[in-house]
C-alpha cells in the first residue's frame, strides 16, 4: 500500500503534466495558425509560379488579357480593381465619417444604439446579394436616371461620356461604396469616441459650437484613425469578388469613361477559373489572387498599424 | 468698413448655431443613409423573395430551366453541412489559439499572432478559395465541399480567435487565481472556471463567424463547385445555396430570376437571424 504523501506527490506530478500537456497544446494551436497563414502565401506562389516564370514582371503592366492567344497582362484588371475602389471610398469616405460623427457626438444613445446596430447589418448582407441587387435594381437606375442625369450635368468630362450600359466601373463602385460603408463608420466611430473628453470640453468652453467643435476639433484630433478606418475599407473594396463580378459587365479594357464595363482582378479569377484550361492560364489566375493576397495584407497591415496605434494608446 | 457691417441681418452667434443644426442635420442624414439602405434592400429581397418562395422551393431539387416548380433542397443541405464541417475546423483551433493569446498574451510571438489574425480576416475570400483549391482540390483532381469547409474555416478563424480572447480576457484575473489557489491545475480552471465565465462572449463570436461565411460565394466557385444532386458526402461535390443564387442571378432566365430572389431572402434571413442572435447571447437577461 502506498503511503499518503507518495499519494499526493504523484496527484502534484500528474497535474503538472497535464498542465503542460494543456499549454503545448494551446501553443501549437497559436503555431498551426501562424502556419497555415504562411502556407497561404507559399501555395499562392507555389500555384503561380508557371505564370510567374511566362511573364516576369509584363505581367503587372501590359494590358492584353487574351486566354486565346495564351497572353496574360493584368493592367486592365488593375485598372478596374482601382477606379471602383476609389468610387467606393470616396463615396463611403464622406458619409461614412459623417455618419460615424453623428452617432459618436450628436445622436442621443436611444437612437444611437440601433442605428449603429443598423448599419452594421449592412456590413452582414452576403455579397452575392448585393450583387442580385445591384444587377436587377442599382443597374437599371444607374442606365435610366443617375447616368443620364450625370450626362446632362458632367458631360463635359471625360468620365461620364460614351454610352451608359448600366454595367460598369460606376455601378460596381456604388455597389462596393454601399458595402464597406459600415466598415468606415464603424470604426471612425471607435476611434472618435476614443479621443476622450478633454479636447472637446476644452473647445467648447471656449465658446465653439457643437459642429465647430466636431469639425475643428474632434475630426482632426482622429485623422489617423480615421484614415485607418478607409485604408481597412479600401482593403474590402479591392478584393470583394461576387457584387463586383455581378455588376462590372466583365469585359477587360481600359475607358476612361465611369459607365464603360471593366473587369476587376478578383471578379476575373470568379469568372474565369473553372473554365481555365492550361497550365499557363489557371496559374495567370492565380497569380491575380497573389497579386491581390499581397496588396491586401500590406493595406490590412497598414490600416492596423494605423489603428492600433491610436485604439491602445487610448484604452 | 465696419459701417457696412450693421446691414446684416442675422448676429453672428444665432449664425453659427444655425450652421451647427445644419451641420448636425447633415451628419444625421448620412447615418440614416446606411440604415436607408439596408431597409430598401431588405424591402426589395423580402418583396422579391417571398412572391417566388414555396414549398418545392424548399424541398425539391433543381430542375432544368424551362421545367416548372424546383428548388434549392440540396443547396439548403449542402449549405448546411459545409458550414457545419467548417465550425468544427475553426472552432477548436480558434479557441485555442485565442485562449494562448489571452495566457501569454505579451512577447513578439502572441503580438505577430494577433496582428496576423487581424490582417487575415482583410484577406479577400476568393484568394483564400485560391489556397483551398491549391491545397485541397489540385492534388485530388476533384472538387469536394471538404475543400470549401476548409476556406470557410480560414475565413472564420480571425474572429473566433479574437473575440475567445477578449472574452478570456475579461472574465475578472481574481477569479481564475482564485480557482488556482484552490489547488485547481491550470487546465480544470482553464475548463471549469474560466471558458463557462466567457462562454457567452465566445458564443457570440461563434455565431458572428458563422454568419460570415453563410452567404461568402466567392470561394465555393471553385472549392465545393455545386452539384445537381443530393449529395451528402463532403469530400465530394457539393450544391450550395449562395452558388445557386449567383448562377440563376446571372443566367438569362426569369423564372430562375424568380429562383434566385428567393435564396437570396433565405440568405439574408439566415445571416440576420444569426446577427440578432449574436447580439440576444450577449444582453445581459441571458447570462442571467
Amino acid at each position: 500500500m502506498p503511503r499518503r504523501e507518495d499519494m499526493k506527490n504523484r496527484n502534484y506530478a500528474a497535474i503538472a503534466a497535464a498542465d503542460r500537456v494543456f499549454l503545448l497544446v494551446v501553443y501549437a494551436a497559436a503555431g498551426l495558425f501562424v502556419l497555415l497563414v504562411a502556407m497561404l502565401f507559399v501555395e499562392l506562389v507555389h500555384g503561380s509560379w508557371p505564370s510567374i516564370v511566362a511573364f516576369k514582371f509584363k505581367f503587372l503592366w501590359t494590358s492584353e488579357w487574351n486566354p486565346v492567344t495564351g497572353q496574360f497582362g493584368a493592367l486592365p484588371l488593375i485598372y478596374g480593381t482601382l477606379v471602383t475602389s476609389l468610387i467606393a471610398i470616396v463615396l463611403a469616405g464622406f458619409v461614412g465619417i459623417l455618419a460615424a460623427a453623428y452617432l459618436a457626438e450628436f445622436a442621443p444613445g436611444w437612437i444611437a444604439r440601433p442605428l449603429g446596430f443598423v448599419i452594421e447589418l449592412l456590413a452582414a448582407v452576403p455579397s452575392v446579394v448585393f450583387g442580385l441587387w445591384g444587377l436587377f435594381v442599382l443597374a437599371p437606375f444607374v442606365r435610366t436616371v443617375l447616368g443620364p442625369f450625370l450626362q446632362k450635368t458632367l458631360g463635359f468630362l471625360p468620365l461620364f461620356q460614351g454610352s451608359i450600359s448600366g454595367v460598369g466601373m460606376l455601378t460596381a463602385g456604388l455597389i462596393l461604396a454601399l458595402m464597406v460603408l459600415p466598415t468606415v463608420t464603424a470604426i471612425s466611430r471607435e476611434v472618435i469616441v476614443a479621443i476622450g473628453s478633454d479636447l472637446r470640453e476644452a473647445s467648447m468652453s471656449l465658446g465653439a459650437t457643437k459642429w465647430e467643435t466636431v469639425a475643428r476639433v474632434v475630426i482632426p484630433a482622429s485623422r489617423v484613425g480615421i484614415f485607418g478606418a478607409i485604408v481597412l475599407a479600401l482593403g474590402r473594396a479591392l478584393g470583394e469578388t461576387i457584387a463586383t463580378t455581378m455588376v462590372i459587365g466583365n469585359r477587360p479594357e481600359i475607358a476612361a469613361s465611369l459607365f464603360a464595363p471593366s473587369y476587376t482582378l478578383a471578379s476575373v479569377i470568379a469568372n474565369e477559373f473553372t473554365e481555365a484550361n492550361g497550365t499557363v492560364y489557371i496559374s495567370a489566375l492565380v497569380e491575380l489572387g497573389l497579386l491581390l493576397f499581397i496588396v491586401s495584407f500590406l493595406v490590412n497591415a497598414m490600416a492596423r498599424l494605423l489603428l492600433w496605434a491610436v485604439l491602445r494608446e487610448k484604452s | 468698413m465696419a459701417t457696412a457691417r450693421p446691414a446684416r441681418a442675422t448676429d453672428p452667434v444665432k449664425f453659427r448655431h444655425a450652421v451647427s443644426f445644419a451641420g448636425a442635420a447633415v451628419t444625421a442624414a448620412c447615418a440614416s443613409l446606411g440604415a436607408i439602405a439596408l431597409l430598401v434592400i431588405l424591402g426589395y429581397v423580402a418583396l422579391q423573395g417571398f412572391r417566388a418562395i414555396n414549398v418545392a422551393f424548399l424541398t425539391q431539387l433543381p430542375v432544368p430551366v424551362g421545367e416548372p416548380g424546383g428548388g434549392v433542397a440540396n443547396g439548403i443541405v449542402g449549405t448546411l453541412v459545409t458550414v457545419g464541417v467548417a465550425v468544427l475546423i475553426a472552432t477548436p483551433l480558434g479557441l485555442l489559439s485565442g485562449l494562448f493569446l489571452a495566457l501569454f498574451g505579451r512577447g513578439w510571438f502572441p503580438e505577430a499572432v494577433r496582428f496576423l489574425s487581424d490582417v487575415l480576416s482583410g484577406i479577400p475570400s476568393i484568394a483564400i478559395g485560391l489556397f483551398a483549391y491549391t491545397l485541397l482540390v489540385a492534388p485530388f483532381r476533384h472538387f469536394s465541399a471538404l475543400s470549401a469547409s476548409f476556406a470557410f474555416a480560414l475565413l472564420m478563424l480571425p474572429l473566433i480567435l479574437r473575440t475567445s480572447e477578449e472574452a478570456v480576457r475579461s472574465v475578472p484575473r481574481a477569479i481564475r487565481e482564485g480557482a488556482l489557489a484552490l489547488g485547481l491545475s491550470e487546465f480544470a480552471s482553464t475548463m471549469r472556471i474560466v471558458l463557462p465565465a466567457a462562454r457567452p462572449a465566445i458564443i457570440t463570436g461563434l455565431l458572428l463567424a458563422i454568419a460570415r461565411v453563410t452567404g461568402e460565394t466567392a470561394p465555393l466557385l471553385f472549392t465545393a463547385f455545386g452539384s445537381q444532386f443530393w449529395e451528402l458526402n463532403p469530400t465530394q461535390p457539393m450544391a450550395q445555396l449562395p452558388l445557386q443564387v449567383f448562377t440563376y442571378a446571372i443566367s438569362p432566365y426569369q423564372s430562375w430570376h424568380q429562383q434566385a430572389w428567393a435564396g437570396a431572402l433565405l440568405l439574408i434571413l439566415a445571416v440576420l437571424v444569426l446577427n440578432v442572435l449574436a447580439r440576444l447571447v450577449l444582453s445581459p437577461k441571458a447570462q442571467r
